[in-house]
């Protein structure tokens, strides 16, 4: 149990490419912090120099009290799940857990009180004396947490542990790794590009982008109130609607409000834009596709003057047709104003 | 293959039994030979049926005291030493090597990896005569350490370690760094057992490369003691002031051939186990 501190973390790679920008971030005891954000952001390298897989080339991480810049990985009490488990192949699931308990010098008894309950938690248990070979791909990842568990390390560090499962065991295995973080209350850095499973997970949520953090917060806030552009396009599926405001004064009828100075691009959530024709910036065009996902309904509406098509959300089927004319409003309260220039958000 | 025509599979199957016929055929009158007495070869007819005379010839082998030549226990025995410890010390030399320039990152290290995969281009007959040159100053001729310390270098296992070690992903080796395995541990705990199948195969082949060598044990020895196997059945067909006797000299061959073929066999256990066992 330890909070992880980053000071002004840089990471220049041979040739002057710079992965991370001085970085600062706290991550407080038992706390579950998701790094997410598109590939090449930075997040791995991030939390591979937290590892101490990736030398650090500036700044200071501290785990817990101690600055760890120049510790080997197994020193700073740390474990890692890997995005491909990473399981030793010619080991059984046993000796896979045992590893890493032998090499710290850990007595016997212990190890086996410890392995035992791990594969109690992790319900691995008749598969201990296997080869990962013989397991399913959530077996081999509930193997690579055990892993981790054993170890009881100061904090578990995930790099994309869920992205080589389907779609079902992903949303199974996002849950479990919920509880059993909640349970054990040990701090976690969680790397994805999923901003689902970032969404569901994470305590506290870090949005990076082009080696900077974008936005930190809770996961709710930032859907709420993205700080800039690209959290806004980054978090929420269907993503953020964004207009120029130039397209939308130009074509948008009702009560156009006073946006605040420097505003010229206004974001609403697809599921605020409501139907019909109420208070607010009235709208119409035509639907160029529906996507019954079943519960709701994806409209994909092309509105003359605006370069690319609005999406709205309807619970339950479409009230209309595709190729249809149709009528929405853009609810005042639901809008969020950003700068074009500094990608940041108006208020 | 893919196509399914009759006289496809017939013409490909005439056309491998004529390729294993052409192979067996000289393996097949070599042993028939070693079982004939030794007029039957010399009468200018070859037979083609194996005869009553092999332990005979074996036992003539095995006793007879030819001048300048060592006994033939002794021989198999040098060819046996030599053989292994080429088998082991390339192995073992070769692996480390291949550890060196996959994990490590060191100043020079491209530089290490092209000399060595350069020295592949080069055939030992191309350097045989500096080779000898030095073993002779170290004053290694007529000596074990003379016959095989020359030949232990070896870059295409060194190379084919390295491409097997670059197929092994990265995260195990960081998952074993996190789990507090040095260098060491790492190489004995995770590399080697990965390994074991790749270890097997060149077992075999550098086996049969040591086994085999002909003219470095001809240069470095001229001690009776030290000579090798292949250098005495050569010698016995050259015995001067006599026909050569060639139903014991196809005896001796066929005796030489099997250590490589026992080699084979056993190991052929272990490839199946490791291919069946090939994990990623």
């Amino acid at each position: 149990m330890a909070s992880i501190d980053l000071k002004s973390v840089r990471k220049v790679y041979p040739g002057n490419v710079t992965a991370i920008h001085a970085l600062d971030l706290s991550i407080a005891d038992g706390e579950l912090v998701v790094l997410v954000g598109p590939s090449g952001c930075g997040k791995s390298t991030l939390l591979r120099m937290i590892a101490g897989l990736e030398t650090i080339t500036d700044g200071t991480i501290s785990i817990g009290d101690d600055v760890v810049n120049k510790k080997e990985p197994a020193e700073r009490d740390i474990a890692m799940v890997f995005q491909n488990y990473a399981l030793y192949p010619h080991m059984s699931v046993r000796q896979n857990l045992e590893y890493g308990l032998k090499n710290r010098g850990t007595p016997r008894d212990e190890i086996d009180r410890r392995v035992t309950e791990a594969a109690r938690i992790l319900e691995i248990e008749q598969f201990l004396e296997r080869k990962p070979r013989q397991l399913s791909g959530g077996q081999r990842q509930r193997v690579a947490m055990g892993r981790a568990i054993v170890r009881q390390p100061k904090a578990f560090l995930f790099d994309e542990p869920l992205s080589n499962l389907d779609a079902k065991l992903r949303g199974q295995m996002r849950i479990e790794i919920r509880r059993l973080q909640r349970s054990l209350k040990t701090t976690s850095v969680y790397v994805t590009h999923d901003q689902l499973e970032a969404m569901t997970l994470a305590d506290r949520l870090v949005v990076m982008n082009g080696g900077r953090i974008e936005q930190v917060g809770k996961p709710i806030e930032l859907y709420d109130r993205p700080a800039s552009l690209f959290v806004a396009g980054f978090i929420g599926s269907p993503p953020m609607n964004l207009i120029p405001v130039e397209a939308l004064v130009a074509v948008a009828g009702g009560t156009m409000p006073d946006f605040p100075a420097g505003t010229d691009i206004v974001g609403i959530r697809p599921d605020q834009v409501l139907l019909g024709s109420r208070d607010g910036i009235t709208l119409s065009g035509t639907v160029e596709l529906i996507e019954p996902v079943g519960g709701e309904s994806h409209l994909y509406v092309r509105v003359e003057g605006i370069a690319q098509a609005l999406i709205l959300v309807q619970q339950g089927r479409a009230s209309v047709g595709e190729a249809e004319r149709v009528d929405f409003i853009l609810p005042l309260a639901a809008l969020h104003g950003f700068n074009r220039e500094s990608g940041r958000r108006v208020e | 293959m893919v196509e399914n025509r009759p006289w496809l599979t017939v013409l490909t199957h005439l056309v491998l039994i004529c390729g294993v016929l052409m192979v067996a055929f000289p393996v097949y009158i070599s042993i028939i030979a070693a079982t004939h007495g030794p007029t039957a070869l010399t009468s200018g007819r070859m037979p083609l049926l194996p005869g009553g005379e092999l332990w005979n010839n074996v036992v003539e082998v095995l006793t007879r005291q030819q001048r300048g030549a060592a006994p033939y226990w002794l021989m198999t025995w040098n060819s046996l030493l030599m053989a292994i410890s080429i088998t082991l010390g390339k192995i073992a030399i070769s692996i480390i090597s291949a550890y060196a320039i996959v994990y490590f990152r060191f100043p020079g290290r491209v530089l290490a990896f092209w000399m060595i995969f350069i020295t592949l281009m080069l055939p030992v007959e191309v350097r045989i005569i500096p080779t000898f040159a030095v073993v002779a100053n170290l004053g290694l001729l007529n000596s074990y350490l003379g016959l095989t310390i020359p030949l232990i270098a070896s870059a295409t296992a060194t190379f084919l370690f390295r491409q097997f070690f670059m197929t092994i992903p990265d995260e195990l080796m960081e998952a074993a760094r996190v789990d507090g395995a040095g260098p060491i541990k790492f190489f004995r705990d995770i590399l080697l057992p990965l390994s074991r199948t790749n270890i097997a195969a060149l077992c075999v082949i550098l086996f049969i490369y040591g086994w085999i060598q002909y003219l470095w044990p001809l240069l470095v020895t001229t001690d009776p003691n030290y000579y090798t196997l292949m250098m005495g059945v050569k010698r016995l067909a050259a015995a001067q002031e006599a026909d050569p006797q060639w139903n014991t000299i196809m005896a001796a061959v066929v005796m030489a051939m099997l250590p490589p073929v026992l080699i084979v066999i056993f190991m052929q256990r272990l490839f199946v186990k490791g291919l069946v066992e090939t994990e990623k």
